[in-house]
């Protein structure tokens, strides 16, 4: 009885606990509202679930607990009632994974107008790149890294000259433009995670990864680490800065390009 | 011994081959120490699981006083903190969950439960315990190395792994791989040992079709562990060439606080791949042994037949073939090739199909039944509840693209800690509640273990379920200390010291459990040999505890299934595997 009652109070507790609970995501800041919305349906999916499995549960405790003369009924299978619900838990899935592929498939679309912005991970701090007037990256390398070139890019590629090099500063973004960001290591591990943006990817030393999504709010978004980089990884931190677009080119063209780096540096 | 016919009136085969003399004890130090009792190693690899399990237990408070209480203790620094959560993360999933599973309920119960006088090869079994207890030692020991233990989290992901700044990266690490390439190893010699035994030591009548859901949980999980745990030693061994003899396997060129390191080519995403196809199988390597020990707590406790034993069984081996092709679901977001997504998506929530059957039919085994609310019980609908919240939270996390915001979050530490953490040890409760008195002859006592499953249940589901909204909020893991964030509101801190205020409390009852297991050996209430009117055959030796060789003069025969409970028309209401009545599943 006590252990029945304790089992609903369970059920019916965590369901209130959700609607009640403070702690909820972050308002978006991104393109991704089909991924807050798959959560929701799964969130009703598998809550509807747990209170039926809980509460049938409890419910057996209370009927079929042991008293005086209570015997179990001996049936050792029941094809029809297990093919039953084997189905329902598939469409239960199917229901889930449906809209979560289809998410999917776009979040690995990158638009073909999104822009690139590079970040760059290493212990404990980020540093970002823009392409600068030619729309293009140029290319680097972690051989190429010194006191003089933190980011290893390549002084011999034209296409990098004009890259805008961003150190020790936030990331400023255009507002309502879908950014590629591209994602680069020079030592362990990262993750750039900004939690308004609700995507995020690992950053690989060797590799470059990308992730893709457009800023739909202006604010000032807090970046964390959330891939574990040694003891400094709850130090690293950033900011993401999103701007209208009269805003961002005003603050774009007081940086300084790879080209214009090398040369104040050179100079001294 | 001539033919004996079973019930069905089928002959049942008479034994091939004279029975071997097992190699009785000589001395205390064989008998107790290097026993090749299987019994006896099954008690042992439990007795170091629990040993070495208290200290993750000890690092798990440490961890919770700093993420509860950031800045009042001095001593766990961010060093500090990094090398307590990982070593209680690898002790608490290999030293403890799959050791206790495996080599403590494996050894005891296998030849036990299929009427076998013991493991096909005792002495390569005594030496699985030795090697297994070595590689604890060597664990041990990198908490007193220069430097530490590893603080690389128990994921040991490479560049950072291996690096300077991470703890433990001068002694930490090469013990921590050490010790991984000795237990496999020893794992190994074990795990053969099970196969086989399952395979080729089987009393008579006991078909594959008629074995316990205990032995079918180990049976698989133990197949899969002989092939993951290889991925594992191969990683291990691959990173220990690149920390000690310069190679790169896993390590690119880089650049380490503005030095060029010697490094070059290597791929760090290989190790997660390598890791993965270890770490994936190694939850069902942990959950299934428990979904076959928790099945026949349920069906013993409720009186009943587990329903639909036979997709039970298939349901088991169906989860362990599936468990090889869903690794990657670790690694959403890890900068793997995005097509990768769409598979291991796909599969990760077909997997979830099987469980699910699993989990109806112990509903369905409790439904019109006869529910005896003994402790081992209480601790099965304990796992329920944990399991299937954990379970569920699963499917957030295995469909891709609602991985892609919760990943690397509280959330993945709730889900991860419920569906693996708390369910099985819930199991493992259970199952000591239920085995303790066929081990010693006496019961644990009623009262404590009361208390016990009500704090520990209660209060883990008080520290896990609201983690996940810290998750959902954006709370990261692995953070020594989350400062100024401004995405995180007072109250999440408050939270924080209320879960680590219920975590010292569950902590402290599992004392209780301690005080328990050896009050009770004296002062217990005698058990007899079937405390539980069980029909499975470890109930039914000649003596409890049961002798070395296990059954006397004679190997019992097997006529029936092993769930033959509240059968119509049966004298009481269980009949004994070994029993012939005509009555029950005898086919």
């Amino acid at each position: 009885m006590t252990v029945a009652l304790i089992l609903v109070l369970v059920a019916i507790g965590s369901v209130v606990f959700h609607w009640l609970s403070p702690w909820w995501w972050t308002p978006i800041a991104s393109n991704w509202h089909y991924i807050d919305q798959t959560l929701i349906i799964t969130f009703w999916i598998t809550g509807a679930a747990f209170v039926a499995v809980v509460g049938f549960m409890a419910w057996c405790v209370f009927r079929y607990r042991h008293r005086p003369g209570q015997t179990a009924h001996y049936e050792p299978e029941n094809k029809k009632l297990e093919l039953w619900l084997t189905v329902a838990t598939a469409l239960g899935v199917a229901a889930m994974l449906a809209p979560g592929l289809f998410v999917w498939s776009q979040f690995v679309t990158v638009p073909h107008d999104a822009t690139e912005v590079e970040i760059v991970g290493q212990q404990w701090r980020w540093s970002y790149r823009l392409p600068g007037k030619d729309g293009r990256l140029g290319t680097s390398d972690v051989r190429l890294i010194s006191g003089t070139n933190p980011l290893g890019l390549n002084p011999d590629d034209p296409a990098g000259q004009d890259d805008v090099v961003i150190d020790a500063e936030d990331l400023h973004l255009p507002i309502d433009r879908p950014v590629k960001v591209l994602l680069r290591s020079i030592d362990v591990l990262h993750d750039f995670y900004v939690p308004e943006f609700r995507s995020k990817m690992d950053m690989i030393p060797g590799s470059v990864t990308y992730f893709w999504f457009t800023p739909t709010r202006t604010g000032s978004f807090e970046a964390l680490c959330a891939e574990l980089c040694g003891i400094g990884h709850p130090m690293m931190r950033g900011r993401v800065v999103v701007q209208t677009e009269a805003d961002y080119q005003a603050w774009l063209s007081g940086q300084r390009t790879f080209a214009q780096m090398a040369a104040q540096l050179a100079a001294r | 011994m001539g033919d004996v016919a079973d019930a069905a009136g089928a002959a049942i085969p008479h034994p091939d081959s004279e029975e071997d003399d097992l190699y009785h004890p000589h001395s205390w130090l064989t008998k107790y120490v290097f026993s090749q009792d299987a019994k006896v190693i099954g008690v042992q690899y439990s007795l170091t699981a629990i040993s070495i399990g208290m200290v993750a237990l000890v690092l798990s408070w440490l961890m919770r006083l700093q993420l509860g209480f950031p800045g009042t203790f001095d001593f766990i620094d961010p060093p500090a903190y990094y090398q307590f959560i990982t070593m209680h993360g690898m002790i608490m999933v290999v030293y403890l969950l799959t050791a206790l599973f495996l080599g403590g309920f494996g050894n005891y119960l296998i030849p036990l439960m299929l009427g076998a006088r013991d493991m096909v090869f005792p002495y390569v079994n005594m030496l699985s315990y030795w090697i297994y207890l070595l590689a604890v030692l060597v664990l041990v020991a990198s908490f007193f190395a220069p430097g530490g233990p590893t603080g690389a989290g128990w994921t040991l992901y490479p560049p950072q792994a291996v690096l300077s700044g991470t703890p433990g990266q001068e002694w930490g690490i090469v013990l921590m791989l050490v010790s991984l390439a000795l237990f496999i190893i020893g794992f190994t010699m074990g795990g053969l040992n099970y196969v086989v035994t399952v395979l080729q030591a089987r009393t008579r009548g006991m078909t594959l079709m008629r074995m316990p859901l205990t032995i079918w949980g180990i049976f698989t999980a133990t197949v899969m562990a002989l092939l993951a745990f290889p991925a594992l030693l191969v990683g291990a061994v691959m990173m220990l060439l690149d920390r000690l003899l310069g190679t790169s396997f896993f390590m690119p060129s880089l650049v380490e606080m503005g030095q060029q390191l010697r490094y070059g080519g290597g791929s760090p995403i290989l190790f997660q791949h390598l890791f993965w196809f270890f770490g994936h199988p190694e939850v069902y390597i942990v959950a299934l042994p428990a979904f076959g020990i928790v099945s026949d707590l349920i069906a013993t406790h409720a009186r009943r037949n587990i329903f639909g034993y036979r997709m039970m069984v298939w349901a088991i081996v169906a989860i362990g073939a599936l468990s090889f092709v869903v690794w990657a679901h670790h690694m959403y977001v890890s900068g793997m090739h995005p097509y990768f997504g769409f598979f291991f998506a796909t599969t990760t929530l077909i997997i979830a199909i099987p469980t699910a059957l699993k989990l109806y039919n112990w509903l369905l085994t409790l439904w019109r039944g006869d529910i005896h609310l003994t402790v081992p019980m209480l601790f099965a609908l304990g796992f329920i509840v944990t399991f299937v919240n954990g379970g569920l939270t699963g499917l957030f996390l295995g469909n891709v693209v609602v991985d892609v915001p919760l990943s690397d979050t509280m959330f993945v530490v709730a889900h991860f800690h419920m569906v693996m953490g708390v369910a099985p040890v819930m199991v493992i409760f259970g199952g000591l509640y239920h085995w303790y008195p066929k081990v010693t002859g006496r019961l644990l006592n009623e009262t404590l273990g009361r208390i016990h499953f009500w704090v520990t249940f209660l209060g883990a589901y008080l520290i896990f379920f609201p983690m996940h909204y810290l998750g959902l909020l954006g709370v990261p893991r692995r953070y020594h200390d989350l400062g100024q964030t401004a995405f995180v509101p007072d109250s999440a801190h408050t939270l924080n010291a209320f879960i680590s205020v219920v975590a010292l409390t569950v902590g402290v009852a599992q004392l209780i459990f301690l005080f328990n297991l050896f009050w009770s050996l004296r002062h217990g209430r005698n058990a007899g040999g079937n405390p539980w009117n069980a029909t499975t055959l470890e109930w039914q030796t000649p003596e409890t505890p049961p002798g070395h060789g296990n059954w006397g003069a004679a190997q019992p025969v097997v006529y029936r299934w092993a769930y033959d409970y509240s059968v119509p028309g049966a004298e009481r209401d269980f009949i004994p595997q070994n029993d012939p009545t005509a009555v029950g599943m005898t086919r």
